[in-house]
């Protein structure tokens, strides 16, 4: 059972990692955190579900498409408000971004009503696989691949690539990398778009076994406000580790402990970590 | 080659520099010295589209550029080593050094021209993969410089190499610059180390409070009355 329990903890935290990485990204280049991280995610969730019940698009197949949008919604984002609150001291752009959240949220309870609504029959659903002794759905693993390859390419990008230089040069020094010739207003779009193509894709992956609500991003911004304090801000690896403690945690905690008790157990380990190291597990 | 004529400029409309005019002509190594706070390093944002004149303008080889974006700047060949290095700390000096190539877009030419910066630092060669925070200071000064190089400038602004380095390295430092100049790049180096700067410089511009008080050929101003009082205390 232990390790049916591990199993299925690490399936979700590969999830919650790439979830986070979008976040920590946004952070680690332009010192924002975007409270609407999660209703992005949230977007993702109801693209994929329509594209499922309008036009009976499998999201794994959608899942591009919706990594496309919510790119496009990050993009939006930031030519759109945070171009213009970045530079504005104290709360403004926090409050801009909190502000957005609500909006996109009331808008979507506006547009589509509070309910629940499932995918209810698609490829992975209700399909288990046998991984050695556990038991584990394949929507969870399919997720968690999924999340894996995503993380993967982000990583390879940020590292190995001119333009992903040029994003960790604006995070560390937004003026020099002025100097090199980068153009750092693209640079911010294209974090933003990333950040988004992040939870897009994690958005497509999870309305396979998610219900898909107005509010079905509130919990997981919040995991991944977590994570990103664990992980360090600004850290992406360290959001990739911090994803998967909390994965382990969540599912741990709520086999032995008991399952109303799981994201206390969550927020514990958090006070708990952030009292021995403040600035994160991984952080700088 | 450069123009500044009549500049006006500084923070938050804090003026600084006040109605500033020199030039740079192709070839050259000119100096503007002066000391603590005179408006050195603020000239040079100036001139790279860090910060944008009051009034006044900024000419490149014909062109006006102080209405242009930092970025665009870089592409027509100037290069700023800002003051402080600021140097990617967390990134390995190679990639550091791609940075400074960022707006060549041939992988062949940058590699070309990684070879040629590796030829006049070669202790940055073997230090490739190290990260920048990991160098010394004086190494994370030949850093900057190098990566300055790295887009292949016309002029390059150099801004008080010799802050915080050992006397030795402040000769080592100005020489390489004396070796950059004599392979044909335009330097206009901004210096507090005004004999040192003198010394090396074709030109030079004395700066005080944000004003032009003196200019010359480096040797006239080494020996001129206003330069010894004013900064060598004689
Ligand atoms: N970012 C800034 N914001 C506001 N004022 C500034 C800023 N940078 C410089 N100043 C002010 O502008 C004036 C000129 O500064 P600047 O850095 O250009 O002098 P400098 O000649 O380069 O001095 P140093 O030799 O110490 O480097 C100073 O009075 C300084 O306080
Ligand atoms: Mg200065």
């Amino acid at each position: 059972m232990f390790a049916q329990v591990i199993a299925s903890g690490l399936l979700l935290g590969f999830v919650y990692s790439l979830v986070a990485i979008g976040l920590t990204l946004v952070w680690g280049v332009m010192d924002i955190i975007n409270f609407a991280h999660g209703e992005f995610l949230m977007i993702a969730m109801y693209s994929a579900f329509w594209m499922y019940s309008l036009v009976n698009l499998d999201p794994l197949v959608s899942l591009p498409i919706v990594a496309v949008l919510v790119f496009g919604v990050g993009v939006l984002t930031y030519k759109l408000i945070i171009k213009r609150v970045i530079d504005a001291p104290g709360l403004t752009a926090l409050l801009a971004t909190f502000g957005l959240s609500l909006f996109i949220r009331n808008l979507a309870q506006f547009l589509w009503s509070p309910n629940y609504r499932f995918i209810g029959d698609c490829f992975v659903s209700d399909k288990k696989v046998m991984l050695g002794p556990v038991v584990v759905g394949l929507p969870q693993l399919v997720a968690a691949i999924g999340s894996i390859i995503m993380t993967l390419l982000v990583f390879y990008f940020i590292q190995r690539t001119k333009t992903g230089r040029a994003i960790q040069a604006a995070a560390l020094d937004r003026n020099t990398a002025k100097l090199m010739g980068i153009d750092t207003e693209k640079v911010y779009a294209l974090t933003f778009g990333l950040s988004g193509a992040c939870v897009g894709v994690a958005g497509a992956l999870m309305a396979s076994f998610f219900p898909v609500s107005p509010d079905a991003g509130v919990l997981y911004s919040l995991l991944a406000f977590v994570i990103v304090a664990l992980g360090g801000f600004g850290n992406i690896s360290g959001a990739l580790y911090g994803g998967l403690i909390i994965g382990l945690a969540e599912a741990l905690g709520g086999y032995y402990i008991g399952t109303e008790f799981k994201y206390a157990i969550v927020f514990l380990i958090y006070l708990l970590v952030i009292q021995v190291r403040p600035k994160g597990l991984f952080g700088w | 080659m450069l123009k500044v004529k009549n500049l006006n400029t500084g923070y938050d409309n804090v003026p600084v520099i006040f109605d500033v005019s020199f030039e740079v002509n192709e070839g050259e190594l000119v100096s503007i010295v002066g000391s603590n706070g005179a408006g050195k390093t603020t000239i040079l944002r100036a001139i790279s589209g860090l910060i944008r004149p009051f009034s006044g303008e900024i000419e490149f080889e014909g062109k006006r550029i102080d209405v242009m974006p930092a970025h665009e700047i870089v592409s027509l060949g100037i290069a700023h080593v800002p003051e402080g290095r600021h140097v990617f700390s967390k990134m390995s000096v190679r990639d550091n050094l791609l940075l400074g190539a960022y707006t060549i877009d041939s992988e062949a030419e940058i590699e070309k021209i990684l070879k040629e910066v590796f030829e006049i630092f070669p202790r940055l060669k073997e230090r490739e993969g190290q990260k920048a925070e990991t160098l010394s200071g004086g190494e994370q000064q030949m850093l900057a410089i190098a990566r300055g190089l790295m887009s292949r400038p016309k002029l390059l602004l150099v801004d008080e190499m010799s802050l915080g380095l050992m006397p030795i390295l402040v000769d080592k430092v100005m020489e390489i610059l004396k070796e950059i100049s004599k392979r044909g790049i335009t330097v206009l180096l901004v210096e507090q180390k005004v004999q040192e700067a003198l010394e090396m410089a074709d030109r030079a511009y004395v700066l005080q409070t944000g004003k032009i008080i003196g200019h010359g050929t480096g040797s006239e101003l080494l020996t001129s009355d206003l330069v010894k009082k004013a900064y060598m205390g004689m």
